[in-house]
């Protein structure tokens, strides 16, 4: 029989890394890291920020931050395959939510491809270290699924040779634990949409930055708002030239190439597995609607899994295939059904909280949650948008004026 | 990992797709589907001669081409979108079961004759109500060197247009499978109609048919039978991925050139949305359809267990069952008073989904087999 190409199996060279990484993360995540297994991902962000940092470190020192980035900046020039079992490995070990996420993923690439020599480095070395944190400054009250309406402005000051920021960016996780902050900002304000804009990068720690956690249904913060009041940049931290900014925010977008999404559903089996433990328990899986419910997660579950596969296996070109513009769609709706099955299994108990004022026990938090996933990173229905526009070539919708 | 078809796999699905487009658009889908065999017999010939894809799953030394699952489900994708009536999904699920059996002589030629083109068909079940082992409804009893065989089979795949039958026997305790010619005295094959035209099924009568010994090819088939329609199932699944894409792209089209209040109702997004949310279903039901064709591949390569198979068969039926029918459903909805003409191909789309989403097993059903294997076992994850 002719060898069929499609492979179900990882490669022998890539479960060695396999058991490389899950080696190195048993003999490190435990004793002044063990408080911080499983915690600190969506919807528990603000939970053990300090020792998430010092693990930042940790990894940093055994070599697994950024282990995409080429070798000549301390990476590892992983493949895709590495980088998706790196993420499976770090979920099935209870890996905390990565404080060190922005900066690794998105500033880093995007500095490889569109900074100076001298922006890489002055920040490349401290992301990889996992020593500076960085956040992101792109939505704002008014500039959600519109990016290109973005008001902030910035403006340089011929004197001091320096940009000053002003305006107010909204939903920025880990604001206040972040050493710089990279803002897209309006350069031109005669430009309307996505010319004149600017891609900056600033030091958080300046009197022209104020920073204003938001609170959510679930009773915390992740999430803040940060309002610039001629915040500085200095003349090299634009990246690169004024009115280019859209291009680079929109390559940043690109970066994102799904590697973390097997690791992401390794959380999201962890929390299957829970609801299937409590049916088991409490006569739920008796119930033969919440049977159909428990199979159909399950289903779904696998079907992100192949449609994980599908995407990785994609071009290098990071062109966007029909498989990753359904990705979004497909993980945040299944997500959000499981918070509601998690609530239908639990039965009566799923009102009563683990303790006062308003301590949710972790499904409780997944329902809450969870009806965030198909709002962030682009809502659901700007998702349909995007496949009815780009992957079916239906019209675009009609732009209004401003 | 690889999830990437090779050049030679995307070669075939579009030579697939010339060919069934060329020799099998609505207009001979629709001859055929009425002609008094309710399929197109010629291009069966044609087809069995030119692109062989009937050879496909049939081993080499039979003179097959000795390919596997995942070369089929792109065949059988593509036979989805065009709905050719035809006895591919009949001939390849008795490959399957003939793959199934001890190594015979007899069995070695109903391989190289189903590689010839030959049509042979199963017939396991009477389906009242169930698919699978409860479902079947013939007694085979021994007498000295033959078997005297009774009862009912209903949804034989092409059944009528066969040469040879093959007869799935309660032997009591066991299971046992036959190979009868079309002609064998005591057999009664008629075409049954059917909802959905493009699927022609025929129904076995049995009335004290005595086969030799030899006609016997495994007298221990409970297990097999099984199997043989977890494999069958993802051949349907294949064949819904492409009925659910081609409900889409009919519907795409057809929405592109209607113009309401000055301009195409495609630029409505109601409509994009609906299109989005088909797009979404068929490419999940895609996903899971490369995964059970690979799975299926390993269990035929003794990589994968029974249990890897009937989990992977029974995802891709409950979803790519789904998707068929959401995406032929919402395509009548999207065509407007025009989807419910028979002018229009996407009613037949819409009788297809339903045909397929209802033939072994429903997706609430297969559902049901998940969850028992999530709920019901010691086990609490499907491998």
């Amino acid at each position: 029989m002719m060898a069929t190409a499609m492979q179900l199996r990882f490669s022998r060279e890539d479960e060695d890394f396999r058991a490389e990484v899950a080696d190195w993360l048993s003999a490190n995540l435990g004793g002044e890291f063990a408080c911080v297994r499983h915690r600190g991902g969506p919807g528990d962000e603000h939970m053990y920020v300090e020792e998430r940092k010092a693990w930042e470190q940790r990894l940093a020192e055994g070599g697994w931050t950024c282990i995409g980035w080429p070798e000549a900046w301390g990476g590892k020039d992983a493949s895709i395959e590495q980088q998706v079992i790196f993420n499976e490995e770090y979920a099935r070990a209870g890996g905390p939510g990565r404080v060190g996420h922005i900066g690794e993923t998105l500033t880093g690439p995007t500095l490889l491809a569109f900074g100076s020599e001298q922006q890489k480095q002055r920040y490349l070395p401290g992301i990889r270290a996992g020593t500076d944190l960085w956040c992101q400054g792109y939505s704002e009250p008014s500039a959600g699924s519109d990016l290109a309406a973005v008001r902030t402005r910035a403006e340089f000051d011929a004197d001091s040779q320096e940009w000053r920021i002003t305006g107010q960016k909204v939903w920025t996780s880990l604001a206040h634990e972040s050493d710089y902050v990279f803002v897209l900002a309006r350069t031109d304000p005669e430009d309307k949409g996505h010319r004149g804009l600017g891609f900056f990068l600033l030091p958080m720690a300046q009197p022209g930055i104020t920073i204003r956690p938001i609170k959510q249904l679930t009773g915390t913060a992740e999430f803040n708002e940060v309002f610039f009041d001629g915040a500085v940049c200095s003349a090299e931290d634009i990246v690169g030239q004024p009115g280019d900014g859209w291009r680079v925010a929109m390559g940043l977008l690109g970066f994102e190439r799904g590697v973390s999404t097997l690791g992401q559903q390794m959380l999201f089996q962890t929390e299957l597995d829970e609801i299937v433990r409590i049916a088991r328990e409490n006569g739920a899986a008796r119930d033969p609607v919440l049977r159909q419910r428990i199979a159909e997660a399950h289903i779904g579950l696998r079907t992100l899994r192949y449609n994980s596969l599908r995407m990785l296996s994609g071009g290098d070109d990071g062109s966007l295939s029909r498989e990753a513009m359904i990705y979004k769609l497909c993980w945040s709706s299944w997500h959000r059904n499981l918070g509601k099955l998690a609530m239908d299994v639990l039965g009566p108990d799923a009102e009563l909280l683990d303790g006062g004022p308003y301590e949710l026990n972790r499904l409780q938090s997944l329902f809450l949650f969870t009806r965030a996933d198909t709002i962030y990173g682009g809502t659901n229905q700007i998702q349909r948008n995007i496949i009815a526009e780009r992957a079916l070539g239906m019209p675009r919708e009609p732009r209004g004026e401003n | 990992m690889n999830f990437s078809f090779t050049d030679e796999q995307l070669m075939l699905a579009e030579s697939a797709r010339g060919f069934l487009g060329e020799h099998a658009g609505s207009e001979q889908v629709r001859r055929a589907m009425v002609s008094d065999a309710g399929m197109d017999l010629p291009l069966w010939q044609k087809l069995s001669t030119e692109m062989v894809w009937q050879g496909i799953l049939v081993p080499e030394k039979v003179g097959g081409l000795g390919l596997g699952m995942v070369e089929t489900a792109l065949v059988m994708e593509q036979m989805g979108q065009s709905l050719a009536p035809l006895p591919l999904a009949a001939c390849c699920q008795s490959i399957l079961a003939l793959r199934a059996v001890p190594d015979s002589e007899h069995c070695r030629e109903l391989l190289s004759g189903l590689a010839e083109g030959q049509v042979v068909s199963l017939a396991h079940t009477a389906a009242r109500p169930h698919w699978g082992a409860e479902g079947v409804a013939v007694t085979a009893v021994r007498e000295g060197e033959s078997w005297r065989l009774n009862g009912e089979a209903r949804f034989v795949p092409c059944g009528h247009g066969a040469e040879t039958l093959l007869v799935v026997a309660a032997t009591n305790p066991g299971m046992a499978l036959f190979s009868l010619p079309a002609d064998q005295a005591g057999l009664l094959l008629s075409k049954a109609p059917t909802l959905d035209q493009t699927r022609p099924m025929a129904a076995a009568i049995l009335t004290d048919a005595v086969v030799s010994a030899d006609n016997c090819l495994s007298a221990d088939w409970a297990e097999s039978l099984a199997v043989v329609l977890d494999l069958t199932r993802i051949l349907v699944g294949a064949d819904q991925v492409g009925c659910a894409q081609a409900s889409l792209d009919h519907s795409i089209q057809y929405v592109s050139e209607r113009v309401q209040f000055g301009r195409t109702i495609a630029s409505y997004q109601a409509i994009k949305h609906k299109a989005a949310d088909m797009m979404v279903k068929v490419e999940c039901a895609r996903s899971l359809m490369c995964y059970a064709a690979c799975v299926a591949d390993e269990w035929l390569a003794g990589a994968a267990s029974t249990r890897e198979l009937a989990e992977a068969a029974r995802m891709l039926a409950s979803s790519a069952g789904d998707a068929a029918f959401f995406c032929a459903g919402t395509g009548i909805q999207l065509h407007g008073g025009v989807g419910i003409t028979e002018e229009y191909d996407i009613q037949l789309y819409f009788k297809r989904a339903q045909a397929t989403a209802g033939y072994l097993g429903r997706p609430h059903e297969h559902r049901e087999t998940i969850a028992s294997l999530l709920l019901d076992d010691g086990d609490s994850h499907a491998a």
